[in-house]
């Protein structure tokens, strides 16, 4: 056949404008058949050049661009590079801020993960999937709302504390997510785990071993489906995580399904979490108290000559922190957000360089898909949880 | 842990290291670029420690500071061992002419993308990297946007009125 028909395999370019690759990712098949031989992912279709520019900015402008690399994330970029800069600047965090940030960024990994869940449903054929999850990431965009005034750009986080104080109706409102979701995620695994289509489309299906998973540098789900534990939260804890109580779930094969297990058992966790959070969290101001760096509450700056200046020191010039290069890691939803910023001593970053666990985890995607079938490039592209957003920065 | 890495490169390295450096309680290792795949190779395999993660490679640029002078480039390789729980970081200067050093694509699968996104934005040459190509930008972008002389700017639109005053390079 090879010889009539010259070359055996096609090319196949899946993307950019596959609704499957969740963004603008083009995946280049060489199929035989239906079987991939060789798949090459290609990105850099939304580089907005975010490190090149967060070189030009004052610290604290930095801040909103990072909202925007994962954007199903924000307050998880916002607390990576708080907290990096925190260690350049050696603040010391209050409890009230360290809680109302753990309570956060737990809030985040659900309405991550729920997108996940939803959006990988849909791509394997289950479409209510994605109208329940989105109606349940919604109650969390409302609590961005009221506490940011923004619904997915919320930069809430600022060095050295919280943009605002948390509403009045925080408490209540945090509350009542805490006791919708557990029920919902009980329908959620009642419609998938068990789901024979699903099960079948995901059993086996694009696993990684141990090994490879670390030697492809998988961090998040994507490496603990694999049955490797490492947590950032557990393993270096920051921001008071030590404080809290939960557990790291692991899964077996490494497989689709084993790293759906873990985002949803993590999901359990993270509301085991913001309970302990909502619960524990003490009253205090927002901020610490870092004259020159962090800026004062506008009431002050109204009556306070002291504070006007402050004021005006930071907005126009910024602040100097001492010249070293820090790193600092979180655990995000999709994996290991790193932060390494370099400081020369001047106002301005000299570089910022962001470890993105999405970027990383995309490239194991070949070594996932290569001898497999094409329908599963889609169950493998969602499996890995990516958002073009931070590929490309 | 700390001693242990300095003991461990002192005794295995002698004339590798250049300095030891323990900025905000992290420890790092200023080497010679000719050393790095021994080193790195080195501390994967060794039973004892295992630093087995390649977390991360990211490069700096010292253009114009006073750091230029122990060479223009830094690259940062961020090793984590999974069993200890701990990270450290490797740093390598490399000449502001002909930036190159080895690949370590051949220890880890991750050093491949990693390495690509350093040689698109800072344009640092990984010697045995099998597939060396850019992976962020676009192909008709010339340069290397992470270097501090490329500048980042707006590019200034050209009309007929101000052809002959707009620079042939726009700075």
């Amino acid at each position: 056949m090879s010889a009539a028909l010259g070359k055996r395999t096609m090319t196949l370019n899946m993307g950019p404008q596959h609704p499957a690759t969740h963004g603008v990712l083009r995946v280049e098949l060489e199929l035989d058949g239906e079987t991939v031989v060789k798949a090459t992912p290609h990105i850099g279709y939304l580089h907005t050049g975010i490190e090149k520019n967060a070189e030009a900015k004052l610290y604290y402008k930095v801040m909103p661009m990072t909202d925007r690399m994962d954007y199903l994330a924000p307050m998880s970029n916002n607390l990576g590079y708080c907290l990096a800069m925190e260690k350049l600047l050696a603040l010391e965090m209050s409890d009230k801020i360290i809680y109302a940030r753990v309570l956060l960024t737990e809030l985040t990994r659900i309405a991550s993960h729920l997108v996940w869940v939803g959006t990988h449903a849909l791509d394997l054929g289950a479409m209510s999937m994605l109208l329940y999850a989105f109606r349940d990431r919604e109650m969390i965009i409302d609590i961005y709302e009221a506490v940011s005034g923004q619904r997915m750009m919320s930069t809430y986080f600022r060095i050295g504390g919280l943009a605002h104080d948390l509403p009045a109706n925080f408490d209540r409102e945090v509350k009542k997510i805490l006791k919708v979701i557990p029920e919902r995620i009980k329908d959620y695994e009642r419609l998938l785990t068990d789901n024979k289509i699903f099960r079948n489309r995901t059993v086996g299906v694009a696993s990684i071993s141990a090994e490879d998973a670390i030697s492809y540098g998988l961090t998040g789900p994507s490496l603990r489906g694999s049955g490797v534990n490492y947590d950032v939260r557990k393993a270096n804890p920051y921001c008071g995580y030590e404080k809290f109580e939960f557990n790291v779930p692991l899964g077996e094969k490494g497989d689709v399904y084993d790293r759906y297990l873990v985002r949803m058992k993590e999901i359990q966790q993270s509301l085991k979490i913001a309970t302990q959070a909502i619960e524990g969290m003490p009253e205090g101001p927002y901020q610490v108290h870092a004259p020159g760096i962090v800026l004062p509450p506008k009431q002050d700056i109204l009556t306070k000559m002291e504070s006007l200046i402050f004021h005006f020191k930071i907005i126009t010039e910024g602040f100097k922190p001492p010249k070293g290069a820090v790193y600092q890691a979180i655990e995000a939803p999709k994996g290991e957000l790193g932060y390494y910023i370099s400081s020369d001593g001047s106002n301005k970053p000299h570089r910022m360089r962001v470890r993105p666990p999405s970027f990383v985890n995309l490239s194991a995607l070949p070594k996932m898909i290569e001898g497999r079938l094409v329908a599963d490039v889609v169950a493998a592209i969602g499996s890995i949880d990516i958002v073009l957003g931070e590929v490309d920065r | 842990m700390k001693e242990k890495l300095t003991d461990f490169l002192r005794l295995n390295f002698p004339e590798a290291v250049i300095r030891e450096d323990n900025f905000c309680d992290q420890q790092s290792f200023y080497i010679h670029g000719e050393y790095l795949f021994d080193i790195c190779r080195a501390f994967q395999s060794d039973k004892e420690l295992e630093f087995n993660f390649l977390m991360d490679i990211c490069s700096l640029d010292w253009w114009g500071q006073p750091d230029e002078a122990e060479g223009r480039f830094e690259v940062v390789y961020n090793l984590y061992s999974l069993k200890h729980r701990y990270r450290f970081f490797l740093k390598v200067r490399l000449p502001a002419k002909e930036p190159k050093i080895d690949s370590v694509t051949s220890l880890w699968h991750t050093a491949d993308w990693l390495e690509r996104e350093v040689y698109d934005m800072m344009g640092i040459f990984f010697v045995g990297h099998p597939d060396l190509r850019k992976i962020v930008t676009p192909d008709e972008l010339d340069g290397y946007p992470l270097r501090k002389d490329f500048p980042l700017t707006y590019e200034v639109p050209q009309f007929s009125y101000n052809k002959d005053q707009l620079p042939e390079v726009i700075l």
